[in-house]
């Protein structure tokens, strides 16, 4: 019953493609896109869609707009919106904001029963996901016709919005995790540098421990701790994954060292056991520990608390510099792209939005263009602070299923191995090797 | 009189026309419909669905499979939470609604408090008690600490004082309905049986047991087969208080399912997993009946 309307949808979905190359082939004299940056440089090639830079001028329309920002980033992308619509009389914006978990679970199912959006944000490692899966369509032409390259910004953001050879991401942000500290608690126990590596993190704790805080550095076991343990990884000189998604590898040395060094922050009594879901960041807010590891969209929270905070980059605990990165990608749905007008507007909205890369600061992101970090209004925010870390910034490489099979996986791991209910070897081999069985069975699935 | 009764027969199926029609389109077609997706490996989002045959049967019950023991170890958590809940979810509301059947002042505010936890959905039930049992900043350890109790149980992420709390929090939230249906069998039983116990010299205790637990045989049936339903169908309390932990220890057979087939879209091998508990659950009402029978047997004889 499933099936007849998915076949149609494809054929059609190629029918209208051609129809929308037909129709805006002679769009490469105007060229004046509104993005600025790239409009001079109109592309040689279509891309799929053969989107040429110029504004949507057709009738009015409505675009469906889903993203998951719900956070501290919610009002920075509303006023965003508002900035766009005030501009495009003729496109208005149904934003429809969800939670990030239940928004990957909606998005190919409303998509499959055509009330999905037209357009949207979603995480980079998510997008070959969605394009395997037929949610998301290429959006080569909208990069080369805004002028997109990837000098313009950092190469690991760039690469993995890729997947067989097609782009499927504008990037919009780059975001990372970070080290808060508490800035009233180094004072009272004179600290006066944020540590910087294993040794002056130590050495941090203990003075704070006898300043009178017990537990210094909260350990999470759940959320974001395998987030910390991947970025641990990788300064250790690991790599989670094989780059083809055929084997998950962190299962080697340095992974084990990177659990390792987690569960000995609990051991050595610099975090008491079995911290709940949240209950670091909440202690942190209250002033009960000094020092903890999470996101960067959490400053607008922090900010708000009031409490006198740091930010810094992770310490170096492993061999050199490097953290999580994920990066949210604007992205056009296969649905869109049915309508030649829809996608034409769809397209003047992402060329747009990725425009504002540098506004977006104010959602406590790191802007994903070079030329953007240039700009005051990030330069003058509190992430800017995380200097260096932006060069050594890791993310998970384009392999669909890929977020999945980490849950049951690696992040029951590192579980595991900060409760300290199973050793880390093993609970890293055990999970390795379900996840490369998983992978290998994603990799058929979606056809390699 | 066949003509007639012919008519009557069609007006009955007149009658249950709209429930057959809901029914069968929300209960009947979605069990043959997961049926037909075991045997396949279906993910909806992708145009293969290739058939597969009883692969995903075979799967789940071979221990080399990666599946085998995440599967296997959500049906332990899912049986151990029914073995602790369902005795406790019979007895407790029983013990409430003899209290709730007695004349004092104040009757109905006590009838109230009992009933109001189960007003409240499992999202707000999960949220609180997740903040209130936090190991290191909860209410609970905090007084527990503050009467000179241990104050350092992990309540969400150790074993086994996890099932204690999904155990605990299930049962004060849910105790409210089961004591509400035994309160409507006692309310049924005739005033002349505890008056002719009474004459036959039966104290409070041989009337409770002579008359009152007699009575409500049918009531606890029922009472007993949806407390294994409703147990056995957990999912938003771990998924919400512990999300598993430790390791995927409390992660039930549903949150398994869920996990697999909504969000990783391995639908094959979910139906196929429901289909497992399904059977086992049906096995387990066959067993309820049979048990209620055999000693509704006795008691007539």
């Amino acid at each position: 019953m499933n099936r007849t309307p998915l076949f149609t949808k494809k054929n059609q979905s190629a029918l209208s493609r051609r129809g929308f190359l037909g129709l805006t082939a002679g769009g490469l004299l105007v060229a004046g896109c509104g993005g600025g940056q790239g409009a001079g440089t109109a592309p040689q090639e279509e891309g799929v869609g053969g989107f040429t830079g110029e504004e949507y001028s057709g009738p009015d329309l409505s675009l469906a707009y889903w993203n998951g920002f719900t956070g501290g980033d919610g009002p920075a992308m509303q006023q965003l919106v508002k900035d766009f619509t005030a501009e495009h009389d003729n496109i208005q914006i149904k934003n429809n904001t969800v939670d990030w978990a239940d928004f990957y679970q909606r998005l190919p199912a409303a998509a499959q029963a055509g009330k999905g959006p037209d357009v949207g944000a979603m995480h980079l490692d998510q997008l070959a996901t969605n394009a395997a899966r037929n949610v998301i369509v290429p959006l080569d032409d909208l990069a080369e016709a805004l002028g997109l390259a990837e000098e313009d910004f950092t190469a690991s953001v760039w690469g993995p919005g890729i997947y067989q050879d097609a782009r499927y991401g504008i990037p919009l942000d780059v975001h990372t995790i970070a080290m808060y500290y508490n800035m009233d608690h180094f004072e009272k126990a004179g600290i006066s540098e944020a540590p910087t590596d294993a040794a002056s993190l130590e050495d941090a704790c203990k003075k704070l421990q006898a300043s009178g805080i017990k537990n210094p550095f909260w350990m999470p076991n759940q959320w974001p701790a395998h987030l910390m343990f991947l970025s641990l990884l990788w300064q250790f000189g690991g790599e989670p994954y094989a780059e083809d998604g055929s084997a998950a590898t962190y299962d080697d040395e340095a992974g084990e060292q990177a659990l390792t060094w987690m569960r000995e922050q609990v051991e050595k009594g610099y975090s008491p056991d079995n911290v709940d879901i949240d209950a670091q960041y909440t202690a942190f807010k209250n002033g009960q520990n000094s020092i903890t590891w999470d996101g960067i969209w959490q400053i607008n929270d922090l900010e708000d608390s009031g409490l006198n905070y740091g930010i810094a980059p992770l310490p170096v605990i492993g061999d050199e510099l490097a953290a999580w990165a994920n990066s949210h990608h604007f992205f056009m749905t296969a649905q869109a792209a049915d309508d030649a007008d829809r996608a034409n507007a769809g397209k003047t909205f992402i060329g747009w939005m990725s425009d504002q890369s540098a506004a977006w600061s104010d959602a406590g992101m790191i802007p994903a263009r070079n030329s953007a970090r240039e700009d005051a209004k990030f330069t003058d925010s509190p992430q800017a602070a995380l200097g260096d870390q932006i060069e050594a910034l890791h993310f998970l490489p384009p392999v669909p299923g890929l977020g999945d099979v980490q849950v049951p996986t690696l992040e029951v791991a590192v579980n595991e191995g900060v409760l300290g209910k199973t050793a880390p070897a093993e609970a890293l081999s055990k999970a390795a090797s379900n996840a490369t069985e998983l992978m290998g069975k994603n990799l058929e699935k979606f056809g390699g | 009189m066949s003509v007639a009764r012919r008519s009557s027969a069609g007006v009955a199926w007149l009658f249950l026309a709209p429930y057959l029609v809901l029914f069968g389109t929300f209960v009947l077609a979605p069990i043959v419909l997961g049926l037909w997706i075991s045997l396949h490996s279906w993910d909806f989002t992708l145009p293969g669905k290739p058939f597969v045959g009883l692969d995903n049967y075979v799967d789940l019950f071979s221990s080399g499979s990666v599946s085998f023991e995440p599967f296997w170890n959500s049906m332990q958590a899912t049986g151990i939470f029914t073995v602790f809940s369902v005795p406790l979810l019979i007895v407790v509301p029983l013990a409430v609604a003899l209290a709730m059947n007695q004349k004092f002042r104040g009757r109905n505010i006590f009838r109230a408090v009992f009933f109001a936890p189960y007003v409240l959905g499992v999202a707000v039930v999960g949220v609180v008690w997740r903040f209130l049992l936090d190991r290191n900043i909860g209410a609970v350890n905090n007084y527990l600490g503050t009467i000179g109790l241990p104050d350092a149980t992990a309540w969400l992420s150790s074993l086994p004082a996890a099932w204690v709390a999904l155990v605990g929090v299930t049962v004060w939230w849910t105790l409210g309905f089961n004591a509400v249906i035994y309160l409507a069998g006692l309310q049924d039983i005739s005033a002349e049986l505890y008056d002719a116990a009474k004459v036959d010299g039966a104290g409070s205790w041989a009337s409770f047991w002579h008359v009152t637990l007699p009575s409500l045989r049918p009531v606890t049936m029922f009472v007993t087969l949806i407390t294994i339903i409703a147990s056995a169908n957990m999912f938003g309390q771990s998924f919400i208080m512990t999300n598993g932990a430790p390791g995927q220890d409390t992660r039930t057979a549903i949150f398994y399912i869920a996990e697999t087939g909504l969000q990783n879209f391995q639908m094959g091998e979910a139906a196929a997993a429901s289909w497992i508990l399904t059977l086992f659950l049906m096995l387990l009402s066959v067993l309820v009946f049979g048990f209620f029978r055999l000693r509704g047997g006795t008691e007539a004889s």
